[in-house]
């Protein structure tokens, strides 16, 4: 009678976006078919962590249910290294798993932070720093349970309900609740990480060390200085990293170290600032390789030491802007974004430059493609912010690209429906009783 | 380490459960849903439990208690470690209309939690060791328009585990009241959570033990609470009258 309760305060990462909700809390999935007859004609969506930075986590008006209570490891076999757990479990507490059974097993895809759910995991098919070897998230779920709005439960996997785990897999929430998943974990020699950090000066150069590391290195990403202009367009850090055995004991698994309490004024982060830091961060690196060993957590979440960072944006929050440029064209068209971003001159901190291999995931709407992806934040300005993505999307767009949803806050149908030409069979696979903020905006409905 | 947990399908009860199984713990949980039981009993085990028994009861029924606790002592033998943290966040306007839900809310928030302790002392204070929390709330701090209903019952808990405390620390038993602000738990699904006073179960958890193991007699959590209710209770009544906390 009184599950669901008018909220404003769910925000996205980016908080760009202010909407009320009607906000459902279970705290175990018994209650979900209850929730679901009181949505009464209004959508549902699900949230995780809220770890997306636009509107594809956001139901503006209509219904979200929050998963986080659904957090209950439903078993893991620590001799196959399958974990069975419901959709709120968060790739936190599979690494505290890791680590209680001697660091043997390991995330198979992780992206940049821990604090995402499974449910959110797969919902975006995320992806890591180790794309090139073992794809998307969605390479490694075995199966998993999916509740439809009308309360009916279907297992989906590879050879079951097949359609549905493919539009499920990348599918943004909309084809139902993903109640549990069984996922394989991968075997590791332990959790620290033998990491190297590369500085480079070109982006030329990145291309060539990428090359060179995918072979003998699980996880390659590079940090670039987006200010940067001409011959030093691209340049940055290159990171390469693998598991390594150790006799150490298992690293600490850490919460932010210091966080955001409140909102930062929005000049603490301008143009002069972020040159400093920059040009600072760019040259801590050696341009000699150094190697060390390191925990795996500074290595692979550096941003999750510091707590609601995403409020270092001010009130107007931000834009992440993330998009993949298939191979054939990533040189050029990597260039040309990095320059319309250093002209510019808004781009954020650091931008996260990397490739991605050539392994299929399952998912239907899956971000990734063979080529490269960049990833940067901007802060909210209002109109000029809008217009400077947009000038990137037509990049994107003639390069034959597309833009992330987990990312997205603000691109056009047209350019979304051209990045995902699929997008019509995904369409049909959608439950009626759910939808987005974001799929009103670039989905059925919407003028292509 | 052998830990009994009543109310334990509270999300901040798993939360500790969760720091206890992965010491390898062995547990015995009473809750009043089974179907819950069994989920939050395997995910413990997978955490790491050594042992998870269940029994459901329905804890307002005063007369199960004292059946449980001895259920409690012999799946575990030692009660080393015991939480009380079932509880209902009353719909106050519900409880002003009649005395029935006024009685009844009182009866799950206090009574209840009184009577499983009356017996659980006895058991602990025969055993000269072990530790004792009791999740009271700073809403019990003082009586307010908006909550004075759960409010009195938990403030009426708070007395009792005092007292508690007193009588069982000659016998080297601990016993904790635990006072959390608010916590993003289902149990407050109908307030916006914005801002820097919310705190995550986890968060409350890693507090709750740590005051088990350290023997804390009052532990507000997040620490801050302690200060902000200093506050509130000595605004003067008649500024208080006018607010509408
Ligand atoms: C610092 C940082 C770094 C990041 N790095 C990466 C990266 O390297 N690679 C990458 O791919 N992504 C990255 N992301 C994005 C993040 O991984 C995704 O947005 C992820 O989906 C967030 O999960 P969440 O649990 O927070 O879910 P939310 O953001 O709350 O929701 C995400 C989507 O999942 C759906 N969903 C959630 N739970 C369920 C469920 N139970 N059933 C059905 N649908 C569900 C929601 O409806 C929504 O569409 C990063 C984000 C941050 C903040
Ligand atoms: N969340 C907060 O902000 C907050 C703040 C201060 C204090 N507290 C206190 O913290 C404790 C735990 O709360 P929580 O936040 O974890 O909320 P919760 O998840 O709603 O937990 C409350 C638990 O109490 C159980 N319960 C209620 N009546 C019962 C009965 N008659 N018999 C058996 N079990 C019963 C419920 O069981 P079912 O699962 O079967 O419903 C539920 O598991 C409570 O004592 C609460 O008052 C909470």
């Amino acid at each position: 009678m009184d599950a669901l309760h008018q909220r404003k305060d769910a925000l996205s990462w980016g908080r760009a976006h202010h909407f009320t909700h009607h906000i459902a809390q279970p705290a175990f999935a018994d209650e979900l078919p209850t929730i679901l007859k009181e949505r009464g004609a209004r959508p549902v969506l699900a949230r995780g962590l809220g770890r997306s930075y636009g509107d594809s986590g956001l139901n503006a008006d209509n219904v979200l249910i929050d998963m986080r209570a659904l957090d209950h490891v439903r078993g893991f076999n620590p001799d196959t290294g399958v974990l069975d757990a419901e959709a709120g479990v968060t790739l936190k507490d599979i690494l505290e798993l890791c680590a209680q059974y001697e660091g043997r097993w390991f995330l198979p895809v992780t992206p940049g932070t821990k604090f995402v759910t499974l449910g959110g995991a797969i919902a975006n098919d995320v992806h890591g720093k180790n794309h090139h070897g073992a794809g998307c998230f969605g390479n490694h779920v075995l199966s998993l349970r999916l509740m439809r709005s009308d309360g009916t439960v279907l297992t989906c996997s590879p050879d079951e309900n097949t359609a549905l785990f493919r539009a499920t897999v990348g599918g943004m929430g909309l084809t139902g609740l993903i109640l549990s998943a069984r996922i394989a974990l991968k075997s590791v020699p332990g959790l620290w990480v033998e990491n190297e950090d590369i500085r480079y000066d070109t982006l030329d150069e990145f291309y060539a060390l990428t090359n060179d590391s995918l072979e003998g290195w699980e996880y390659t990403v590079a940090w670039i200085d987006c200010l940067a202009r001409g011959q030093a367009t691209g340049r940055g850090i290159f990171s390469r990293s693998r598991h390594i055995a150790s006799s150490r004991p298992a690293p600490p698994i850490r919460d932010p170290r210091i966080a955001l309490p409140v909102n930062l004024p929005n000049i603490a982060l301008n143009k002069i600032t972020m040159a400093a830091f920059n040009a600072l961060y760019i040259r801590r690196a050696r341009r000699k390789p150094t190697r060390k060993a390191v925990p795996f957590d500074g290595a692979f979440y550096p941003l999750d030491a510091i707590g609601q960072f995403n409020r270092l944006y001010g009130r107007r929050g931000f834009y992440q802007y993330q998009c993949v440029i298939p191979t054939r064209v990533e040189r050029d068209a990597t260039r040309a974004l990095l320059s319309e971003i250093s002209q510019a001159g808004v781009g954020s901190f650091l931008a996260v430059l990397k490739t991605f291999g050539d392994k299929l995931s399952p998912g239907l709407m899956s971000f990734p493609m063979p080529g490269t992806t960049l990833a940067l934040d901007f802060a909210n300005a209002g109109a000029s912010t809008l217009a400077l993505l947009s000038r990137l999307d037509a990049i994107t767009r003639a390069a034959g690209g597309r833009i992330y949803a987990a990312k997205d806050g603000r691109v056009s149908a047209a350019d979304f429906q051209a990045g995902y030409p699929q997008w019509t069979d995904f369409a049909r696979l959608i439950d009626p009783g759910f939808s987005s903020s974001f799929w009103r905006r670039v989905g059925a409905g919407a003028a292509a | 380490m052998n830990m009994v947990i009543f109310g334990a399908t509270s999300a901040i009860a798993q939360a500790v459960a969760r720091l206890y199984a992965k010491k390898g713990a062995r547990f015995f949980l009473v809750a009043r849903n089974d179907e819950r039981l069994a989920i939050v009993a395997a995910d413990l085990r997978a955490r790491g439990a050594a042992q998870v028994e269940t029994a459901n009861a329905d804890l307002a029924d005063l007369s199960l208690h004292a059946n449980l606790v001895a259920r409690a002592q012999s799946a575990l033998g030692a009660l080393d470690r015991v939480l009380v943290a079932h509880g209902t966040l009353t719909n106050q306007r519900a409880a002003e209309t009649g005395a029935d839900v006024m009685a009844q809310e009182i009866g799950v928030n206090f009574l209840s939690a009184a009577s499983l302790l009356t017996h659980v002392a006895n058991v602990m204070e025969l055993q000269r060791a072990g530790s004792i929390a009791v999740i009271g709330s700073v809403a019990g701090d003082r009586g307010r328009q908006s909550n004075y209903v759960y409010g009195s019952a938990k403030a009426g808990l708070g007395v009792f585990v005092q007292g508690l405390r007193h009588r069982m620390s000659r016998h080297g038993v601990n016993v904790t009241l635990v006072k959390p602000g608010f916590v993003d738990t289902p149990m407050t699904a109908g307030l916006a959570k914005a801002g820097p006073l919310w705190a995550t179960p986890a968060k409350v958890a890693a507090d709750i033990k740590a005051a088990m193991e350290g023997g804390a007699a009052i532990l507000y959590t997040p620490w801050f609470w302690r200060w902000i209710m200093l506050i509130i209770r000595s605004v003067p009544d008649a500024v208080f009258r006018r607010t509408r906390l």
